[in-house]
């Protein structure tokens, strides 16, 4: 029966279309000539430049980690094509002339950018290889002062935001990837959030890897001010190849006092097929930093594409009293690897954080949930509250779970609950015997185990991730 | 007839549970089938019911004249027949409410009728809770999670109640129930029976047979039913011990 299971979970990857999009590209392989080269072509201020080209000397210096608890074949740099976008780029705001064979690729992934067919209440920027081609509903989030575009728009019109915020929760130096991000990110989204505005609607960044050999370097800056909220989602998906592509992104969330960032990823990256052969290489740097007292950041990802995922949604809770939060399900099948988790690093008084993590396994899958909890000295008072639970489909998975604790004030309280357990035979015959068919009766299993996590998502995003795990609605949505 | 099992064998791996079991049962009738621990009963259930764990290696099962053991396990219960478990499973994250909704939806759509919204069937499974003597509070549980032994047998008397089956098979359900739960599990077994359905009680102990009169009682030692008879019959097998019976077998043979 477990089979059965598994093959319900097989279900073919619907996003794994390829567009003919006539692209501009730079060579593959990277050298100092070529981030001149990208800084050039979106004619670049030259302390961004100096950005790059600081992070790609540091960058040539590091090794690329290996501490995950996955195994890959290495990516070979040389071959990588660092920028891609279409010839036909869009003039600001006019979808018009946005190449139609890109409009028909987000049309056909069921997001469409024209704002009449649009969800409402949800601003897009697209972002299609290594470039944003359009971006919905500015005109409407500028009266309420909120900036949402593109982050190579930014630099040119809010030069001053950006550099005063880039690289500040992220430094150059961080990673590997985020240093190779730093030194060729092409493009992401951007937002600011104004004191005292609460973003009137959803904001969400839809990530398309197009081209086969080309490596997705985005770079996403959110800033709420005092007082700000936003809530921001992020998609993503790719075609299907028999190649790995790398994706190595970097987010930088930044909430000031009374500030609420809440970030919902739905990840649906191309996971490989049955072999193992394909998918993308995930490897991710997100982090938000509580700046402001009474601040909150929340991270919800339903991680279910990829061939490995390596990330890690982290909050530096400065403010007093700040909150962060992490909210995880995370799919893995076949040969697909997970390591992912947050990390809390706890530095203000009476700050809090909460993280729940559910990991399914299916296939010959691994999936892990590695985190560190962190109270520094200065964390007076702070507490966390810690739950992974993992769900096993068939024998040949693994589920792994590595929790860091690091406690420095003897006032602080750390609080760590894990379980696992196995989508058995007696379950499913529990709801056949009810007259539940298998498909509904593992729908709902899931759904169940994944609850309180679909509870934390974005209506829409709910739903989505309900079908992207197998799941048939039943009943009232969130 | 609503069950006619003939002559039926059943393996579980290597092992051969039911060596030959012959059992009818008409709408409107009674059933208990008693037996020593291991006797092969939760297997006669569960193999009428459709647990893959099981093979039919020979004789036949029929259900209302069809051939039952020719039906996927979700179509049998949505023909009406019932499992109560002797050991109900836990579902984190799926209430009690969604869980009987979705399941009483399935069998009403194979009948061809509406499906239920969540208010109606809310007003609808109200009404059964009563039966059962429980917090309506219970329907929002994840099911069977943190659920006491009474209870979890209790949730199952709620879900036969909901789901009205032609034909119950109760595993066990009165093992372990203190005698008002005892009570509060025998008034649903007898509000369920009725001309057009059958109730099959597997049970150890006479006891719940003071509250549920059966029609026919069965002994069930090593895979055969061995002995068949009236109520009285569970009460000698009470008295006397399932030996008895064992020894009765042997000297037939
Ligand atoms: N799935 C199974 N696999 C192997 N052996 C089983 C299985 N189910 C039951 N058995 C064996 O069959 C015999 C009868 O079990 P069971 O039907 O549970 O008896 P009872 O309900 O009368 O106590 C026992 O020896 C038991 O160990
Ligand atoms: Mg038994």
């Amino acid at each position: 029966m477990s089979s059965n299971i598994e093959s319900y979970l097989d279900q073919p990857y619907e996003a794994g279309f390829h567009s003919d999009v006539e692209m501009e590209k730079l060579e593959p392989g990277l050298d100092e000539d070529k981030i001149r080269q990208i800084s050039a072509k979106k004619d670049e201020p030259d302390w961004l430049l100096e950005f790059r080209l600081k992070a790609y000397e540091h960058w040539k210096t590091m090794e690329e980690p290996d501490w995950a608890n996955v195994e890959y074949d290495k990516p070979n740099f040389d071959e990588i094509t660092y920028y891609s976008a279409p010839k036909n780029q869009p003039k600001k705001d006019s979808l018009d002339e946005v190449d139609p064979a890109i409009l028909e690729t987000y049309e056909k992934l069921g997001i469409p950018l024209h704002e009449q067919k649009m969800l409402q209440n949800v601003a897009v920027d697209a972002v299609f290889d290594s470039v944003s081609v359009a971006t919905t509903f500015k005109k409407k989030l500028k009266e309420a002062g909120v900036i949402f575009c593109s982050i190579s728009e930014a630099v040119e019109e809010y030069p001053e935001l950006v550099k005063k915020y880039l690289g500040t929760v992220v430094p150059y130096t961080d990673n590997f990837y985020a240093t190779l991000n730093s030194a060729v990110f092409s493009d992401g989204s951007f937002v600011y959030v104004p004191e005292g505005v609460t973003c009137p609607m959803e904001l969400s960044t839809y990530f398309r890897i197009n081209d086969q050999h080309t490596g997705q370097f985005e770079r996403t800056l959110i800033i709420c001010e005092d007082d700000a909220y936003v809530s921001y989602l992020e998609g993503c998906t790719a075609p299907q190849f028999d190649t790995n592509q790398l994706h190595a992104a970097v987010v930088e969330l930044v909430a000031l006092e009374n500030a609420e960032i809440k970030y919902s990823t739905v990840q649906n990256w191309y996971a490989g097929d049955e072999e193992g052969t394909g998918g993308i290489y995930n490897f991710v740097t997100k982090r938000g930093v509580c700046e402001g007292d009474n601040s909150k950041i929340s991270w919800t990802q339903v991680e279910t594409g990829s061939a490995i995922t390596w990330k890690y949604p982290s909050c530096v809770l400065k403010g007093d009293n700040s909150i962060g939060e992490f909210y995880s399900v995370a799919l893995t099948n076949n040969h697909q690897q997970a390591d992912t988790g947050t990390k809390m690093v706890h530095i203000g008084k009476n700050t809090k954080s909460t993280i729940i993590s559910k990991g399914i396994s299916a296939g010959v899958s691994q999936n892990s949930y590695r985190g560190l909890v962190k109270m520094a000295p200065s964390a007076e008072g702070a507490r966390n509250y810690s739950e992974c639970d993992s769900m096993l489909i068939g024998d040949r998975c693994g589920a792994h779970t590595f929790p860091y604790i690091d406690v420095r004030n003897p006032t602080a309280q750390v609080e760590h609950e894990a379980s696992t357990s196995r989508i058995g035979e007696e379950q499913l015959f529990y709801f056949l015997q009810r007259g539940i068919d298998e498909e509904d009766a593992i729908s709902m299993i899931i759904s169940g185990f994944c609850k309180d996590i679909f509870h934390e998502l974005p209506m829409e995003f709910a739903v989505e991730a309900r079908k992207l795990l197998g799941i048939k609605l039943e009943g009232s949505v969130g | 007839m609503l069950l006619e099992i003939k002559n039926l064998h059943v393996r579980a791996g290597d092992t051969q549970i039911l060596k030959g079991v012959n059992l009818n049962v008409e709408a409107g009738e009674i059933h208990a089938i008693m037996g020593p621990n291991g006797s092969g009963k939760s297997t006669l259930a569960n193999v009428v019911a459709g647990h893959p764990a099981y093979e039919v290696t020979e004789g036949t099962v029929r259900y209302d004249g069809d051939d039952l053991l020719e039906l996927d396990t979700d179509e049998r219960a949505r023909d009406g027949v019932f499992l109560a478990f002797q050991y109900p499973v836990e579902i984190p994250g799926v209430s009690n409410s969604q869980l009987m909704r979705q399941a009483y939806n399935e069998r009403r759509k194979a009948r061809g009728e509406d499906e239920l919204d969540p208010l109606q069937f809310d007003d609808y499974v109200r009404e059964k809770v009563k039966v059962v003597d429980m917090d309506p509070d219970f329907l929002d549980r994840s099911v069977n999670v943190d659920f006491s032994g009474g209870e979890k047998k209790r949730n199952e008397i709620l879900q036969m109640a909901v789901l009205e089956p032609r034909l119950a098979l109760l595993d066990e359900t009165d093992s372990g129930l203190d005698i008002d739960a005892l009570r509060v599990v025998s008034n649903g077994i007898n509000q369920l029976a009725g001309d057009d359905n059958a109730v099959v009680l597997v049970t150890h102990y006479q006891r719940i047979l003071d509250y549920v009169e059966p029609d026919k009682v069965h002994a069930m030692v090593d895979g055969e039913i061995v002995q068949s008879g009236g109520k009285e019959l569970a009460m000698e097998l009470e008295e006397r011990g399932y030996d008895w019976v064992a020894k009765q077998k042997g000297a037939a043979q």
